[in-house]
Formats: structure tokens, sequence, C-alpha cells
């Protein structure tokens, strides 16, 4: 199905409010980042993805892996809503015999490409991945990797660029969620990443910077990631941590932990009014 | 067990592993291999010259080595990964951890120069710990074979099973005392010398020494049992029961740990289900040093004569004990 980009705004609404519910139900996990994250999901799971909710192991499909495991809740929303498994099944989030653990399982959920949380490993992974569907002269095909900002501290992401941009498997795209927050506060206080284009840039990647709260930006870089060749992409994504919630929005106490009953409702409140547009209504 | 009677013939058991990979390769073409520069050493050049397309030179990145595997390992292929078990192993348990283990990608990890028996570069290049590291991993299959041969036939089981693997290898020449006719299976033990009064159960550079162990002992008239592991994980159970039911005198001998070691898995069996009186013949809770590889071999108490005398020690306390 073809969505216009204001019906993909709308459903990244629609998983932002189920993200606060999986939260406040499951009581405990990581809101800022999975609420920043929604619109890159959606544009993945309803514009962007050659996938199929029907086969998620359809030997065609392209593969997309969640390096930052603990923003699985917009993952987890995202499929629900693109019919890997029903809705309903968002509350067990985190709870003793769910599919959806609280960091992603593979082995427990159909269309889960890997197990992550530990961070630093997604890349390296999706390297490989690309590199296999080159080794098989697989054409068409792509390799998404979605990393956060914070784990680029991890020494791993790098060991990845380099052999990423050795081999260049030319069916790899890296997006960071660079939304400036992690556990211990703004990423410039805990380790600063900048100047991070130029680190990318010397590492042998194709840099693209965007808004990553912008799903036509998302989607037009894709677009623009797929027609670099000559080296892997990464496209930076600023995105607003707590994104479509005023109280979350910047905030990094919020990286870590859910909403109550009280701020769920008030943030429920918010996404239904106003549609995460906060921004705008600021302004 | 169509053991070699000739003694003289030495070789590296990486060497085994070389063999092995080549020939997988050329069965499976989704048989890959990653190495951490340390191509040649790990005896993974002779893959990287025949399958250069389907070889990926990582450069010294312990932990890229295996996510790069577990991302291989996710399009259908069967990627080997090699690296000194000092690093791997040794760095990157967690990425093991995860991206294989609890996710069950089949990736093959191979740590070689494995053991004191690395001699002179010393202690931190001397893993004794990767037995302990990787047998706590669920879904983790981990093989230490005793010589070439049985690393070869090791490698070629590896390259056919479907779950997460590790062998590790050692660096120094060892003798050669099984033939192409000496069965390997994953998760099988195999009597070596049949005997009666003592139990040796020993693994990987252990199990020469073992049988040179028994020699000795047969002059003594002790007659030992000798049961080879190869497959630290899953562990032969029953095989190790039977003899210790029998003999009820167990010696264990291994070039790595006892603390979570083939040692610390035989005393979790026997303490279990047959407390057994035992000695573990390893290293005890302490690091390697510099020196010959013999030299260290005898330091450290990991030869044959460690257990005979290990072995005698145990029938004469239980003597002394029953009078």
């Amino acid at each position: 199905m073809d969505y216009s980009i204001k019906e993909l705004e709308s459903k990244a609404n629609d998983i932002r409010v189920d993200i606060i519910r999986m939260l406040e139900h499951a009581g405990s996990g990581h809101s800022a980042g999975p609420l920043g994250l929604a619109d890159i999901f959606t544009a993945l799971y309803f514009k962007i993805l050659k996938h199929d909710p029907k086969r998620p192991d359809w030997d065609e499909r392209d593969i997309l892996i969640l390096s930052n495991g603990h923003c699985v809740p917009v993952r987890y929303a995202a499929m629900a809503h693109a019919d890997y498994f029903p809705k309903t099944e968002l509350l067990t989030l985190r709870q003793l015999g769910s599919r959806l653990q609280g960091h992603p399982e593979r082995l427990r959920l159909p269309g889960m490409e890997t197990t992550s949380g530990p961070l630093g490993s997604g890349l390296s992974q999706a390297t490989g991945m690309a590199l296999a569907l080159k080794m098989d002269e697989i054409k068409g095909r792509s390799v998404y990797v979605v990393c956060s900002d914070g784990e680029l501290d991890e020494g791993n992401s790098w060991e990845a660029a380099m052999l990423a941009a050795k081999y260049n498997p030319g069916n790899l795209i890296a997006i960071v969620d660079r939304n400036n927050i992690q556990i211990d506060g703004p990423t410039e206080l805990v380790m600063p990443l900048e100047n991070l284009r130029a680190k990318w840039e010397a590492f042998g990647w194709f840099v693209l910077e965007i808004n990553g709260n912008d799903i036509e930006a998302i989607i037009s870089a894709v677009e623009m990631a797929k027609a670099v060749t000559e080296k892997p992409v990464v496209i930076i994504a600023h995105t607003i941590p707590g994104k479509g919630v005023d109280f979350m929005e910047h905030d990094f106490h919020w990286h870590g932990k859910p909403p109550n009953r009280e701020e769920a409702k008030k943030a429920l409140h918010e996404l239904r009014t106003l549609g995460g547009k906060i921004r705008s209504e600021h302004q | 067990m169509h053991l070699r009677h000739d003694w003289s013939e030495k070789e590296p058991i990486r060497k085994g592993f070389g063999r092995g990979l080549l020939e997988a390769a050329k069965f499976n073409k989704n048989v890959v291999a990653a190495c951490a520069d340390l191509t040649e050493s790990t005896q993974m050049h002779l893959f990287a010259n025949e399958f250069p397309e389907r070889f990926i030179e990582v450069g010294v990145a312990e932990q890229n080595l295996v996510t790069i595997g577990a991302g291989m390992a996710a399009m259908g292929k069967i990627p080997f990964v090699s690296s000194y078990a000092a690093f791997s192993p040794g760095r990157n348990w967690e990425q093991i951890r995860t991206t294989i283990a609890l996710n069950d990608r089949p990736v093959k990890i191979i740590g070689s120069h494995a053991g004191v028996s690395v001699g002179p570069d010393g202690a931190t290049h001397q893993m004794l710990e990767d037995i302990a590291l990787m047998r706590t991993l669920p879904n983790m299959v981990v093989i230490a074979p005793c010589d070439s041969v049985e690393a070869e036939k090791a490698t070629l089981a590896m390259a056919k099973d479907k779950h997460p693997n590790y062998m590790r290898l050692a660096r120094e020449a060892t003798t050669v005392f099984t033939s192409p006719h000496t069965p390997f299976e994953i998760g099988q033990g195999y009597v070596f010398r049949k005997g009666s009064d003592v139990t040796i159960v020993a693994t990987g550079t252990m199990t020469f020494q073992a049988l040179t162990a028994a020699k000795l002992l047969a002059n003594k008239d002790i007659s030992a049992d000798v049961v080879h592991i190869p497959t630290i994980k899953p562990l032969d159970e029953e095989i190790i029961l039977q003899s210790a039911s029998k003999t009820r005198h167990v010696v264990t001998a291994e070039e790595a740990q006892i603390i979570g070691g083939l040692g610390g898995a035989v005393a979790e069996l026997l303490g279990e289900k047959l407390p057994t009186s035992m000695i573990r013949i390893g290293i005890k809770d302490r690091f390697g040093e510099s020196g010959e590889p013999e030299e260290l071999l005898k330091h450290f108490g990991l030869d044959a004569e460690a257990i005979a005398k290990a072995a005698h020690k145990l029938l004469t306390d239980h003597t002394n004990h029953a009078h």
C-alpha cells in the first residue's frame, strides 16, 4: 500500500501512542529514544523496506537491524501496525513468556532480525549480512541498521565502520539516531561525538544529514543513499528525544524510564490532541 | 579406537584445523572465514588462498570478528572466525554471548594458541579461561581436539553443525596418535585405553599425556581407563559415569584452569550423580608465565608424570583410608 506523507505522519503518531501505552503498562523501559525514532520506523516499515509481514523470513526481503535494542518498543509498535502480530500483544511487553522481551530476541519473534541490547554490535552484524549478500552476488536487497548516537562510544561500532568502508558491500545503509542524549546526560558531556560527520567521513563513509523527525526527509535520504554506491552510507538523523510529548522532549532523564499512569495520561492526551506537533504549536 | 601405535610424528593441532576448513569449504560453498590479523598463525591461510572471495580480513578487531560472523551466519553462511584464544573469546565474550549464543547463530569460533604451551609469549597470551568462559554459554558447543587429525575431523563436523561452536587449538607440535579411522562425533567421549583401577578423563593436548601416564601406571600394575573428552560441552556424561562407577577414582587433565574447565565439568557431574574421589590436573587458579613449552608443562604439573602421580595418590589415599 502506498501511503501519503500525511498518512505516514498519522501512523507515526499512532505508533507513539502505542509506545506510551506499552511502557506505562510494562512499568519499565525506555521512553525518549523510541518516541524520537517513531518517524524513522514508520518510514522504514511503511515506505522503505521491502518486506512481507506474512512471510517474515522471505528470502528477498530487506534486512533491518536495530542495534540499540533498548529502543525496541518503537519497532514492536511498528511491526504490530504492519500486521506482523496482533496489536493486543503490545501490552505483553516485558512480561514473563512474552515474545516482546525488554530487549529484542530474534528467536522469540518472527521478523526480528537479530538479538540486541548490549550496544555497538549492530553495525558489524549488518556489515556481515551485507558482505554475505555481496559474496552471493545478490542484488536488490538492502541492509539497514539503526544505531543510537550514544552507542557510538563503543569501539565495536568503529571497527565495523572501518571494515564496511574497506569492503564496501554496496547495500548497507546506517541510520544514526542523533538525539544528543544518553543515560548519564547529553552526549557531548558524557563523551563528545562531534565532529560526528567528519568522523564518519574520515572512516570512509558517505554522510547524509537530515531532520530525523521529518518523514519526507527520511524517505528522500534513503533514496539518495541507494544511489550512492562508491561508499557505505550513513544517515545522521537528528531527532528530538521524547518527540511528541512536551515534558519528555530533550530531557535525558526520560532516556531509561517509563511514564507512570498520570504521565502516560498526559502524554496520550498530547499525542491525541496535538498529533505530536508540539514544535509547531510552540512556534 | 583405531589409535596409532607409532607415536613418533608430531604436528601442531591447529594445522588440522587449516586442512579441515579447506576441505569443508570445498564441500560447502556457504563455508566462509574471517580472521583478525592472524591468518597464517591460525592456519586460515589455506582457505584464504584458495577462496579469497569468501575470506574477510577484519584486522586486529576481535569484537568485529565475531559480530561480522554473526551477520554472515544470519544470511545462511557458516562462518569460521579465528584468532588467538586470548583475544577470541578473551576480548569479545559479550558479543559472542549476545549475537551468537543467545541468537543461536552457527558461527564457528576458533581460539588458537590456547594453554601455557604457547610458551615464551607469557601469561597475556596463554589463554587458560576459555573453556570456562564458553562452557557457561547456553547453545554453545566447546571442543578441544587432542591432535591435528582429530582437529581436522572436528572442523568438518563443526561445518555441519547448526549451532554455535567454539574450538580451542594449541600452537606447539603435539604427538599425532589418532588416525583417520579414530571416530569423532560432537558430544561424544571415547575410551582410548581400557582399565579398571582409575579413570583419567582428559581433553585437548592432555589426552596424549593421559595415555602416556597410563603406560607409566601399567608399569606399577595400575590399570587406567583413559577417557578422551574432545567435546567438553555438551559433556558425554554417560561415558564418564560408566568409567567412574567401575574405578571409583577419577583424575581429570586439561591445559586450562580447573575452575570451570573440564575438571570443573566432571566434578559437577560426579558431585551430583556419583560422588567419587578425584584430583583435577590443570592450572590451579593462577596465571602462566614465559618459558619454553615443555618446561612450562612440567613446571605447572601438566605432564604424564603429574597425571600418574595423581592417580597413584588417589589409590594410595584410598587404601590408607580403607585400612
